[in-house]
């Protein structure tokens, strides 16, 4: 049995990405939104990881970033899950077709 | 004294300040007439206007008495010539130190003597609409408009350079376009109105170009000075002008045409006359005043003023004699056989005009020969006086009436007896009988061109046979014929204001042919002798009171003998009766000829090409607007689209591209 190499990873961590974006594009409700872009975030820390083990295997850059990325991750669902609370409050959907008025 | 306002004082000092202020007053108290009655007019004047600007223009009139008393007296002439002095002259606008217009005042024997005309027969104009226009609604304006009319003509006769002439030409040409059209709710007047303008417009563009013309190589705007250049063969401006030539004519020659093509559109000349009977819609006296006594004559000034420089081009005053003689005797024959009175009158006025204007055009520069320009200056004083007074005989027959048509009229002499006396002696004045004031002119003008032309002088003879019919139809169908039946209340003749200007006008009308013109106006400023011929007189008068027999006959008593004779001269009766198409004629060319293939290929260039770009840029504009508005939304997943392909695009561009 072949170990898993560089390319497989990447190629995991990109197929995450696509799905990510493509349901961040194509979902109406905001909840499925946001966790599509947690979908992208966490391909990129596949990415992270995957580069740190097989290209600098001594240093641990890429394990900080993704920790980094974690984080801020967190603290961005809080937000975005206040705003989809307050959306929710003032128009009694989480629909984002209903927050085009936001423009205004 | 700064240098922008630098008033030369030529001559004697003596006379320095004062009497430029008084001639500064001239035309200014009109201005003031005009702007304070059109400012403040309606509000607080409503009731004094007319007293208010007859007091200012009496003022003015005196005042040009004074001068012209000053000037034919006191101090005019040198060494038995009368001078041209500039009293006053600034610099008005300086383009370059060589190139400027200035302002100032010319006084020579001709605008001296045109002061007097024009303030006289403009007060007397403004008496007598006293009561002719009472109770009118615009009133006010009315005289701020008979102001501006004197303003300007005043400023255009005594302008110093040509330039300031043509500004006050203009300007003369505005006020009788407002009093033309000053009844604006009768459409027939609105259109008379813009014929007017047009017409005169459309002529002073050659008086422009004339302009430019003789200023490009006179290289001066000023009369003195261009005159004196253009006069003198062995200048070089002189050499330059003669000597440059387009399409084989001198430049100077068509310089003087297109200067007389503006002064015979003023003057509604042939075949320029269009706008003068349709002028008639305005009120009758100011018909006296603007196209009778003093703006038509406007264009004989101009050639008058102009008439040393004329007089070195054949060819020019040639044009001139010929349009004059063809527009006497055309105007003569169609005033034969029109029915409204002002419209007679009208005709006849061009008639004299044409009278003058060949009179011009058969003078010589100085001396014996310079007879014509005497005479034409004569005529056009004392046709002022007995055209103004027909005119307003005219407007009290009218105001006695209330039509402009002889058919309404007849038997008069009983109602307006005071009008009656003063029109017949306008008629005969105009007729050239012995001894009122058109006899004398006249004569002096038969005279002219008997010495230059022949057949200039056997068409001016018949045409002043002529005149003394149409004048004396005129007359016999007001006050004779059939007799008046008076329908709903009887009014007088409209009291003592308007009697007074009758009164006195017809005293000048009889009168003034026994003033020595020829000593105070000639062409070169010496005293003319005017000689007189007993056997030369005896053909015009004989003419004349064959005219006045012809029309007694005819009209005195109702008879059916102006029929017949219309009748067995059908087709040319017809054809003097529709002023020989000359109407339809421009009819044809500006509509079937200038509108078709000017006027609509313009117009589609205007609306698709013009219009097209124009609206073009704003529907580009638009389309572009309507496109990006789509990139707002407000859809967050829009946004994302957008900042995506952005993002594959850059990777792309920095993968592929700029690697």
């Amino acid at each position: 049995m072949m170990e898993p190499g560089l390319y497989h990873v990447l190629f995991i961590s990109t197929a995450l990405f696509f799905i990510g974006v493509f349901g961040f594009l194509t979902r109406r409700n905001l909840i499925t939104m946001l966790m599509s872009i947690e979908l992208v975030l966490n391909s990129v820390n596949i990415n992270f990881i995957a580069f740190n083990k097989y290209v600098w295997p001594n240093q641990l850059d890429g394990l900080f970033f993704s920790i980094f990325v974690i984080a801020i991750a967190a603290a961005e669902a809080a937000v975005a899950i206040a705003i989809i609370i307050n959306l929710y409050r003032s128009h009694q959907s989480i629909d984002v077709e209903n927050a085009e008025d936001l423009k205004f | 004294m700064n240098e922008f306002l630098q008033i030369q004082l030529l001559g004697i000092f003596s006379l320095g300040m004062n009497l430029g202020w008084a001639l500064v007053m001239i035309p200014l108290l009109p201005l003031l007439g005009f702007l304070l009655l059109g400012l403040f007019g309606k509000k607080f004047l409503k009731q004094s206007a007319g007293i208010f600007a007859t007091l200012l223009l009496a003022a003015s009139a005196f005042l040009s008495l004074h001068t012209a008393y000053g000037y034919f007296f006191k101090y005019g002439k040198s060494e038995g010539i009368y001078q041209k002095i500039v009293p006053i002259q600034f610099t008005w606008l300086q383009f370059s130190p060589g190139v400027s217009i200035d302002l100032g005042i010319l006084l020579d024997p001709i605008s001296v003597m045109m002061l007097v005309v024009v303030t006289f027969i403009s007060l007397m104009v403004h008496v007598y609409s006293l009561a002719y226009m009472k109770g009118e609604e615009r009133f006010p304006t009315y005289y701020s408009f008979l102001g501006l009319f004197t303003f300007s003509m005043l400023g255009l006769v005594m302008s110093s350079n040509i330039f300031q002439l043509y500004i006050f030409w203009e300007l003369v040409g505005v006020s009788s376009f407002l009093l033309i059209g000053y009844y604006y709710d009768r459409p027939s007047a609105v259109a008379a109105c813009k014929k007017a303008f047009i017409i005169t417009r459309f002529a002073d563009l050659g008086f422009l170009i004339g302009i430019l013309i003789l200023s490009f190589y006179g290289g001066t705007l000023d009369f003195n000075t261009l005159i004196e250049k253009l006069t003198s063969t062995d200048s070089t401006e002189f050499k330059t002008i003669v000597s440059a030539s387009f399409m084989g004519i001198s430049a100077l020659t068509w310089a003087l045409v297109l200067v007389f093509i503006g002064g015979a559109g003023k003057s509604a000349l042939f075949p320029l006359h269009v706008w003068l009977p349709d002028a008639m819609e305005g009120p009758t006296p100011v018909s006296a005043l603007i196209h009778a006594a003093t703006m038509v004559v406007a264009g004989v000034f101009l050639v008058a003023r102009l008439f040393p420089v004329f007089s070195m081009s054949e060819v020019a005053l040639m044009v001139v004699s010929i349009i004059g003689i063809i527009s006497a005797l055309f105007a003569a024959l169609i005033a034969c056989t029109q029915t409204d009175i002002k419209r007679v009158l009208a005709y006849s006025t061009m008639s004299q005009i044409g009278f003058m204007m060949f009179s011009l055009g058969v003078s010589g520069q100085g001396g014996e020969s310079g007879l014509g320009f005497t005479a034409a200056m004569f005529h056009l004083f004392t046709h002022a006086l007995f055209k103004a007074l027909l005119f307003l005989g005219a407007g009290s027959v009218i105001h006695f009436i209330h039509s402009n048509e002889m058919k309404d009229m007849g038997g008069l002499r009983k109602h307006l007896p005071i009008t009656h006396i003063t029109f017949l002696i306008a008629c005969l004045a105009i007729s050239g009988v012995p001894p009122f004031a058109g006899f004398f002119s006249k004569e002096e003008i038969l005279l002219a061109a008997y010495h230059h032309n022949a057949t200039i002088y056997w068409i001016a003879l018949a045409t002043s046979g002529l005149t003394s019919f149409y004048m004396f139809r005129l007359y016999f169908s007001i006050f004779w014929n059939k007799e008046h039946i008076a329908h709903g209340e009887a009014h007088g003749e409209g009291g003592f204001v308007m009697m007074l200007p009758l009164i006195v006008l017809s005293v000048g009308a009889a009168a003034a042919g026994f003033i020595p013109f020829g000593e105070y106006v000639s062409a070169d400023g010496k005293a003319l002798e005017s000689v007189f011929h007993l056997q030369f007189s005896i053909a015009p008068v004989a003419l004349g009171l064959a005219g006045i027999f012809t029309a007694m006959w005819m009209y005195k008593k109702q008879n059916n003998r102006p029929d017949t004779i219309a009748h067995s001269m059908n087709s040319f009766y017809k054809l003097a009766y529709h002023k020989f198409y000359v109407d339809e004629l421009y009819l044809f060319v500006t509509k079937k000829i200038l509108f078709n293939l000017i006027g609509k290929p313009a117009a589609w260039f205007d609306k698709n090409v013009v219009n097209g770009l124009v609206n073009g840029t704003g529907n580009f504009t638009l389309f572009i607007s309507e496109k990006a508005k789509g990139f707002q939304s407000g859809k967050v997943q829009q946004y994302a689209i957008y900042f995506l392909a952005g993002m594959i695009g850059l990777a792309v561009l920095f993968i592929y591209i700029w690697k």
